[in-house]
């Protein structure tokens, strides 16, 4: 740890935000918004990751990446909520344990 | 402690303090609004990585468009969290069996790696220090990653219209404008002349 932000510091940052992503997803096994929203979690944590890894190799390449991972994090949100908002009008319900509907 | 690693170190503190109260916190509402102070803090490591298009980006399209989505959705639908809540720990003991795991292999990569030399500016994209962030991803992206760009602008457009087909929803039996057929109306269907007889009336 010297006195430079080094890739080490956004390493151990992202290792982190990842790691509550999916703890998140473990913990909050009843809903589906909060699951939503660790998803996002551990979209910002990769983020993170390309993002350091482009300043720290000074290759822009990364944050192009990066880019396109955000748009694709918000395409996925918007249509993750549109499927729980017609989940809930179907079933009244947000909680994972009723999605059984195509249960043979 | 240099002024940016003293920035570095407080922008992590609150996004990871955020991050874990998005995935703890009884109120979804609350989850969502520490959803946006993780992003607003996660923009400042962004900005401090010199990445600040993408850091404006983070606030512009997070804050802005994906945290009100989830918002406007958690405070749409009537449903009751707290029952939602109740077998919260159930599977903690797996979850933190499953993260403690992934955390340590993590670190491990993350403290262990170590690039090779000639990998470092072998890169396609140069950053070039006399060009700002936002001109030269502008510069890249409409040329080099053109078609990149449009498959990401085809993902956005898929999801729009996935999102409408989904949540639309025809209610039969509801009275609304037809405009169609009224635009297809013409006089001679709709006005009758009738011939009326004096003095009887219709």
């Amino acid at each position: 740890m010297g006195l430079e932000i080094g890739l080490g510091h956004y390493l151990t940052v992202a290792a982190i935000l990842f790691t509550l992503g999916v703890f998140g997803i473990f913990i909050n096994r009843k809903n589906i918004i909060v699951i939503l929203m660790s998803v996002e979690l551990i979209l910002l944590a990769v983020n993170l990751n390309l993002v350091a890894f482009s300043a720290h190799l000074a290759d822009l390449q990364g944050q192009v990446f990066a880019l396109m991972i955000l748009t694709v994090a918000a395409a996925e949100a918007a249509i993750g909520l549109a499927i729980l908002v017609i989940f809930y009008r179907n079933r009244g319900s947000i909680a994972v344990e009723d999605v059984n509907m195509m249960k043979g | 402690m240099t002024l940016p690693l003293f920035f570095f170190y407080v922008f992590a503190a609150i996004t990871v303090a955020a991050a874990f109260m998005v995935i703890s916190a009884r109120n979804p509402v609350h989850a969502v609004l520490f959803l946006i102070l993780t992003f607003v803090n996660a923009a400042g490591l962004f900005m401090l990585a010199g990445a600040e298009f993408l850091a404006l980006l983070l606030i512009v399209v997070y804050v802005g468009a994906v945290a009100v989505l989830f918002l406007f959705v958690v405070m749409m639908l009537d449903v009751d969290f707290a029952e939602l809540k109740s077998g919260l720990l159930a599977y903690a003991p797996v979850g933190m069996l499953v993260g403690g795991i992934l955390f340590l292999e993590l670190l491990l990569v993350a403290g262990s790696f170590v690039i090779a030399p000639d990998v470092v500016g072998a890169g396609g994209l140069p950053i070039d220090a006399t060009v700002d962030n936002t001109r030269a991803l502008g510069q890249v992206l409409y040329t080099r990653y053109v078609f990149l760009f449009q498959g990401a602008a085809a993902v956005l457009l898929v999801a729009m219209i996935g999102a409408i087909v989904l949540t639309l929803r025809h209610r039969p039996g509801i009275k609304r404008q037809s405009t169609a057929s009224q635009l297809a109306r013409k006089p001679s269907e709709t006005v009758r002349n009738v011939k009326v007889k004096s003095g009887q009336g219709l």
